[in-house]
């Protein structure tokens, strides 16, 4: 059981009896209480059993936004070993929204891995700009993809963000072309991709690191062209209808796998990723070896024109 | 009298090519004859405006236009095959805001006269066989949704078959709501589509008219082997609101215009409505 420091709503009820077992485990007269103890302790499995597994699409965004949630770098720790971060896009600036790098996933496979970071502490969220990359992020992305196809390296993203950062310099620098450049480059590559949507989809910003041979999403993550507020305040002309509008827009794993957009749904641990980031990202890597095992027999050019053609097929239409 | 306005004149005018003339003339018809600038505010005749493609007379505003209006204006007469036209929209994810999207498509259809936010097809500009697509900001925003993606990508392949250049002319708010991800996916949908002229070296000219935002400009908007905007198109990513809401200070007056993006060396020229044709067909001469 992970004591957490930050509660969403609906997990009050979890926290109450949370509580009230620590409570009574660190009281004096504790071999008393070792009945009620287990008893609790069954109450709030049984009880997190039943949240977790009946949630809407509103509360999986907020389990999706939740400050504990793992973000790249808290995987990375967990998914191999020798992990070399590389910086910088090469023309002016390294936007740390977005790492990069090489990491041994098994001792003689190196992959390389970009990922949005979100970062956990107000100084940490300001360095990382609350994981909304500027155009020198998508930048430095892509050069890694090209360092990965150079020396044949299967290429791993890990997408948790808002969106791409709307701002005055993003604008100037050219946010747009960065993100059209990343959607094209990427699925012109040689190499295996495996996109996982780790937390927030937030649209063409997570795209620009999502055009990938298997795309995955985690059981509470959210994928969507358009943050569900941004959504409601123009359909429904009030922000406060984020909820009818999360439910609309079809954000969720479980719905997005009905609808053919993804791959493979990742579980994650009871009480959602943040409460235990080990089982979380052991799932994780099970994930990406399975497919990375199957992507490993396709030819560099089965690779490319599947991944063109995966794409190529989206969408619903009548004739 | 707004754009809007001037749009409604059009239909009528054609709806009542086929109704029995009438004998009086309305008030409101008559004020649909004059037309005024959002810009300088000059009162200018419709016919006037239209004779000069819908461009201010006086401060060279671009005023917004229809899909249909762009291929008069572009391509040469009789020269128009429209394809893919019966791809039409489905509601997918049974999606429900104030209203349901069904009816926010049959509301689409009637104020634009368009089939869906961007038309397809064949045509002629001064004798060069293109294929030309056009957005239609009339149709739900112009947001690219399935229908403008499939249509998109069938130009793409189409022009690959034909050994044609393409010439996409965009208008749009950005990604359609109504679809989803599937409306995101569209995204890299057209990118790759478009991707594969380069290998028959076939150009791609991408025109930007006001607006483009969002998830259009955000992917095959900004690819075009050539990119050009019209003067004072208000083009970007993110909408201007959202990035005054985002950084709390006032954004430049000249921000997110074409002339904006020219300087900060995002496309390659500012061309007004006026040579427009003239400069497509040049290029695309260049580059046989």
């Amino acid at each position: 059981m992970n004591k957490n420091t930050f509660v969403l709503d609906f997990e009050k009820p979890l926290f109450a009896l949370l509580n009230e077992i620590n409570k009574l485990e660190e009281a004096t007269d504790k071999q008393k209480c070792a009945d009620l103890i287990e008893g609790l302790k069954k109450q709030f499995y049984d009880l997190r059993e039943r949240i977790y597994s009946n949630l809407t699409a509103h509360q999986r965004l907020q389990i999706a936004r939740h400050p504990e949630r793992p973000y790249t770098l808290d995987f990375i720790k967990g998914l191999g070993e020798n992990w070399i971060e590389l910086h910088g896009n090469r023309t002016g600036a390294d936007d740390e929204a977005i790492v990069g790098g090489l990491l041994e996933l098994e001792p003689n496979l190196t992959v390389v891995i970009v990922g949005t970071e979100k970062g956990h502490n107000i100084k940490e969220k300001q360095r990382r700009n609350f994981g909304m990359p500027q155009p020198s992020g998508y930048q430095k992305a892509l050069r890694l993809f090209k360092h990965a196809e150079t020396f044949e390296m299967p290429i791993i993203t890990l997408i948790d963000t808002p969106g791409a950062y709307p701002g005055l310099e993003a604008e100037a620098n050219g946010q747009s072309w960065a993100i059209a450049k990343n959607i094209q480059e990427m699925a012109n590559l040689t190499v295996p991709v495996i996109a996982v949507i780790t937390g927030e989809g937030g649209s063409g910003g997570a795209l620009a690191l999502g055009v990938a041979n298997k795309v995955l999403m985690f059981e509470n993550s959210v994928y969507s062209v358009i943050s569900p507020e941004g959504c409601a305040a123009i359909l429904w002309r009030t922000r406060d209808k984020a909820a009818s509008a999360a439910n609309a827009l079809k954000i969720t794993a479980k719905e997005l796998l009905e609808i053919g957009l993804i791959d493979e749904i990742i579980p994650e641990s009871a009480g959602g990723a943040h409460a235990d980031y080990l089982q979380t990202t052991a799932n994780l890597k099970t994930a990406l070896q399975k497919h990375l095992g199957i992507l490993k027999t396709k030819s560099k050019e089965e690779l490319r024109a599947e991944r063109i053609l995966k794409f190529r097929n989206y969408g619903i239409f009548t004739q | 009298m707004s754009i809007k306005d001037l749009f409604k004149f059009k239909r009528r005018k054609n709806l009542e090519q086929a109704k029995p003339s009438q004998e009086l003339i309305s008030e409101q018809e008559l004020s649909e004859l004059w037309a005024q600038c959002p810009s300088c505010k000059t009162t200018i005749y419709t016919t006037e405006l239209k004779a000069n493609l819908m461009v201010c007379t006086k401060c060279e505003h671009h005023f917004r236009i229809s899909s249909y209006d762009r291929i008069e204006q572009m391509i040469d007469a009789d020269t128009w095959e429209e394809i893919n036209g019966s791809i039409k929209p489905t509601d997918a994810l049974n999606f429900v805001d104030l209203k349901p999207y069904p009816e926010s498509i049959i509301g689409a259809k009637k104020k634009s006269g368009a089939t869906e936010a961007i038309v397809t097809g064949i045509g002629k500009i001064n004798g060069l066989e293109t294929a030309f697509g056009v957005m239609e900001f009339g149709f739900l925003g112009g947001s690219m949704g399935s229908v403008v993606g499939e249509r998109i990508a069938r130009l793409a392949e189409t022009a690959i078959q034909k050994k044609l250049p393409v010439v996409l002319i965009s208008t749009s708010g950005g990604a359609r709501m109504h679809e989803g991800l599937l409306s995101l996916m569209q995204m890299a949908k057209t990118s790759s589509a478009l991707l594969a002229l380069k290998k028959h070296k076939l150009l791609f000219i991408s025109v930007l008219t006001d607006p483009t935002y969002g998830g259009v400009s955000a992917s095959f908007a900004m690819l075009g082997d050539i990119i050009m905007a019209e003067p004072k198109a208000k083009i970007g990513f993110a909408g201007p609101r959202v990035i005054e809401e985002t950084i709390r200070q006032k954004l430049p007056k000249d921000f997110q215009t074409s002339e904006y993006l020219l300087k900060h060396g995002q496309i390659d020229l500012v061309v007004s409505r006026k040579e427009l044709k003239k400069t497509l067909a040049q290029l695309i001469k260049m580059h046989k």
